[in-house]
């Protein structure tokens, strides 16, 4: 009987990876592949045409020399901080909004997710129209109510505040998102709490929040790791085809840095000890988020 | 897109190094140059597009001379990574269309071969080459590359506005800083804190080695290895074109304000009355010929504090790759695009083109001065004072012209001195400062590239 049990397992077994082997083929050659061997590349002084040569850990040594290193993991860092809870608390306006849209909710949510169709290149192109510090729409707008805008594309302490308002343009998807779990809140609670008298703020704090806090962990998450990873839109306004000798090191994030060093100086080996080092930040960062964020996230399914 | 950028380098890399085992060190196989054999096989070009009539007419010269080749064109502006990751892979085009400052750094990683041979066996005149552009593809005393066409750059400026303000072109052609300072004074225009006129725009950041040597100083030394981008004549040269702008409300304003203009248009800033002049590449005369031909113009070389004509030259070249399947076509191939005979087809090409249109043909500069000459020869007077005098000034400026010599460090040391003038434009710091931590920066990567092809 438990011989048959143990076919019948083994069977299973084989089953599942036959099942699962269209991911993990890809896993192993899109994915574990390329990071192994980046660990191995982030040894060896690499130029792409002559093999890899073997020094041990000195591009790490020399990225502990390196300004723009730190430089460019501050930029990073600032952009992510600015940009996440902004995206998140400007698509959490708007998802609450749209649910009270009525009819027209179909409309505005397609419209709200349009603008994350563009290229991410178009958008770099934009931020310089859209910001532009002398004809810009948002330094005309801000010139209504009598303000005077910066140069939001040369000012140094600009541009990354700048760069996390246009992140605005695609938060359509985190809006969508948002938009499910609030209609997921069961009304009852929302009815009980305003039966017992609770104000707007005090449903939304108290019932809203935590039934929705585990898909907004979810994008906290994942726009995290975005920004640490941006590179389309800042590398095309402020280093590729936007301008093509300006720069800002403003602007210069950790992605566009370790690009600069793998495929503008063919420094492969130390961008592959960059890229590690960026693996390393980004798994802390997710960690310590996850890490801080369990106590806050409520699970449905949760039977603690 | 952005977790897939990452992703895809990665990915890039460890794919790319994965071939690159095993093949970094093949041979690239022993060719045999000679003018009269005949030629087969098929020729795959990287980096070169048939954009206009001056590369078909070439290239149809070209296809020609090859006989039985198949020449097939890998279009597009050259992605160096794909280039290198063909040649480490071992499956290269047979021949390469690269930017000429590129030559030093692919010819001291061993991606392209010195064309010594190619040159004797097919018989190239490298002595009709401009001595500018030859000096760009040569590293350590061989050629690298067979060099065609070359960028210059001509001061350009609104004749209505120098009228107005009682001035004249050789007053912002740059003999004279001090007059361009003033001019700048006189031809600017604010609308409260906006730009509404820029008086002149001493296009910084990318022709400060213009302004250097205007100065009297090279921001490297003549044998590439040696980075002078805190001579005092650099400094003062960052110093002066940055109060350029700071005089007009700082960079920044200046920058924005020319971002939004129409520069392909007949919108342009000249046709708007909206710049007063700047230095520009001639083949902004094209543009501007084309799209606003009745702008009020004036035009003049670039002039050094002397007074004498100075041009910073760049341009293309053709190069064999290591492992090229078919070197002998590439050697052909580069030879006849570049050979004086191909120019005048082309430059008939062109002539007959702009005949059927309205615009004038204003010459083509080739890199080869023969050429130039044969060229410019068909050139007939438009009887447009303002466009004969572009021309003018543009030859004038292909005789005068200098370069950055070969190193295999170009993009790091562009970087470097570029980074530095971007900095005093974003007001992070000052010339001197800025331009002291460049060649710092300059310095160390060209002493590890050099160090590396010394080894």
């Amino acid at each position: 009987m438990s011989e048959a049990r143990g076919r019948l397992r083994n069977g299973d077994t084989r089953a599942a990876f036959l099942f699962l082997s269209p991911w993990l083929v890809g896993f192993l050659l899109w994915t574990a592949y390329p990071v192994v061997y980046t660990a191995y590349l982030s040894l060896t002084d690499y130029d792409v045409i002559n093999d890899p040569t073997f020094v041990g850990t000195e591009n790490y040594r020399e990225m502990l020399t390196d300004d723009k290193v730190t430089l460019a993991l501050g930029n990073t860092a600032i952009y992510a901080v600015l940009s996440v809870p902004f995206q998140l608390g400007v698509s959490l306006a708007l998802a609450l909004l749209l649910q009270r849209a009525g009819r027209a909710r179909g409309l505005f949510r397609t419209a709200f997710f349009l603008p994350k169709m563009t290229p991410p290149v178009a958008i770099g192109v934009l931020v310089l129209l859209l910001l532009n510090g002398q004809s810009g729409l948002l330094n005309e707008s801000l010139s209504w109510v009598g303000i005077d805008g910066p140069n939001w594309t040369t000012d140094p302490p600009w541009v990354k505040p700048g760069l996390a308002l246009m992140s605005l343009w695609t938060i359509g998807a985190e809006i969508i998102i948002l938009l499910a779990a609030l209609e997921n809140v069961p009304r009852e609670l929302w009815e009980a709490a305003r039966v017992d008298g609770a104000s707007w703020w005090g449903r939304f704090r108290h019932v809203t929040l935590p039934m929705i806090s585990g898909p907004l962990y979810f994008l906290a998450l994942v726009d995290t790791i975005a920004a640490f990873q941006s590179f389309t839109e800042a590398y095309t306004a402020y280093f590729g085809a936007g301008n093509s000798t300006y720069g800002n090191d403003a602007a210069l994030f950790y992605v566009i840095y370790v690009f600069q060093q793998a495929f503008e100086f063919l420094h492969m080996g130390y961008a592959a000890a960059l890229a590690m080092l960026l693996f390393l930040v980004v798994l802390v960062v997710t960690a310590g988020q996850s890490a801080l964020t369990r106590r806050y996230v409520f699970y449905y399914g949760d039977q603690r | 897109m952005r977790g897939s950028v990452l992703t895809a380098g990665l990915l890039l890399l460890g794919l790319t190094a994965a071939c690159a085992q095993g093949t970094g060190d093949e041979e690239t196989p022993d060719a045999s140059f000679d003018s009269e054999a005949q030629l087969t096989g098929t020729l795959d070009a990287m980096g070169f597009g048939e954009t206009d009539e001056v590369a078909t007419a070439r290239l149809e010269e070209a296809k020609k001379a090859l006989g039985d080749v198949e020449v097939k064109l890998i279009e597009g502006e050259l992605d160096v990574q794909q280039f290198l990751s063909s040649v480490a892979a071992g499956d290269p085009p047979a021949i390469l269309y690269a930017e000429r400052d590129q030559v030093g750094t692919f010819a001291s990683r061993g991606a392209i071969v010195p064309l010594d041979e190619c040159i004797d066996g097919e018989g190239i005149d490298t002595d009709v080459f401009d001595d500018a552009a030859l000096e760009q593809v040569t590293f350590e005393d061989e050629v690298y590359g067979i060099p065609e066409f070359s960028v210059v750059q001509l001061t350009m400026a609104n004749r209505d506005l120098l009228d107005q303000a009682g001035l004249a072109i050789e007053d912002v052609n740059g003999s004279s800083w001090e007059s361009i300072t003033e001019a700048n004074e006189e031809l600017a225009r604010q609308d409260g804190k906006k730009v509404s006129v820029i008086g002149y725009d001493s296009k910084l950041p990318e022709f400060l080695p213009l302004w250097a040597k205007a100065n009297g100083a090279d921001l490297i030394s003549e044998d590439g290895r040696t980075a002078q981008l805190d001579d005092p004549a650099v400094v003062e040269a960052l110093e002066w074109a940055v109060d350029i702008y700071d005089a007009q409300g700082g960079f920044g304003s200046v920058k924005a304000f020319r971002d939004q203009a129409d520069f392909f248009g007949d919108g342009n800033q000249f046709a708007t009355g909206t710049l007063g002049a700047m230095p520009m590449e001639q083949w902004y005369v094209n543009v501007l010929n084309e799209v606003s031909p009745d702008a009020p113009l004036a035009f003049d070389t670039v002039r050094d504090r002397s007074g004498e004509t100075i041009a910073w030259t760049s341009g293309s070249a053709w190069a064999i790759p290591k492992g090229s399947p078919n070197p002998e076509a590439a050697c052909r191939f580069a030879k006849v695009m570049t050979q004086t005979s191909s120019w005048e087809a082309a430059a008939d090409a062109r002539l007959a083109e702009r005949k059927g249109g309205e615009s004038i043909f204003t010459g083509i500069l080739t890199g080869n001065d023969e050429a130039d000459e044969a060229v410019r020869a068909k050139v007939e007077p438009s009887g447009d004072e303002v466009w004969d005098s572009a021309v003018e000034a543009m030859y004038e400026a292909s005789e005068n012209t200098f370069a950055l010599p070969a190193n295999p460090a170009g993009a790091e040391f562009e970087a470097a001195w570029q980074d530095a003038v971007n900095r005093v434009l974003n007001g992070q710091e000052e010339p001197e400062q800025a331009l002291q931590k460049a060649q710092e920066e300059a310095q160390k990567v060209l002493d590890e590239a050099w160090a590396r092809w010394d080894e």
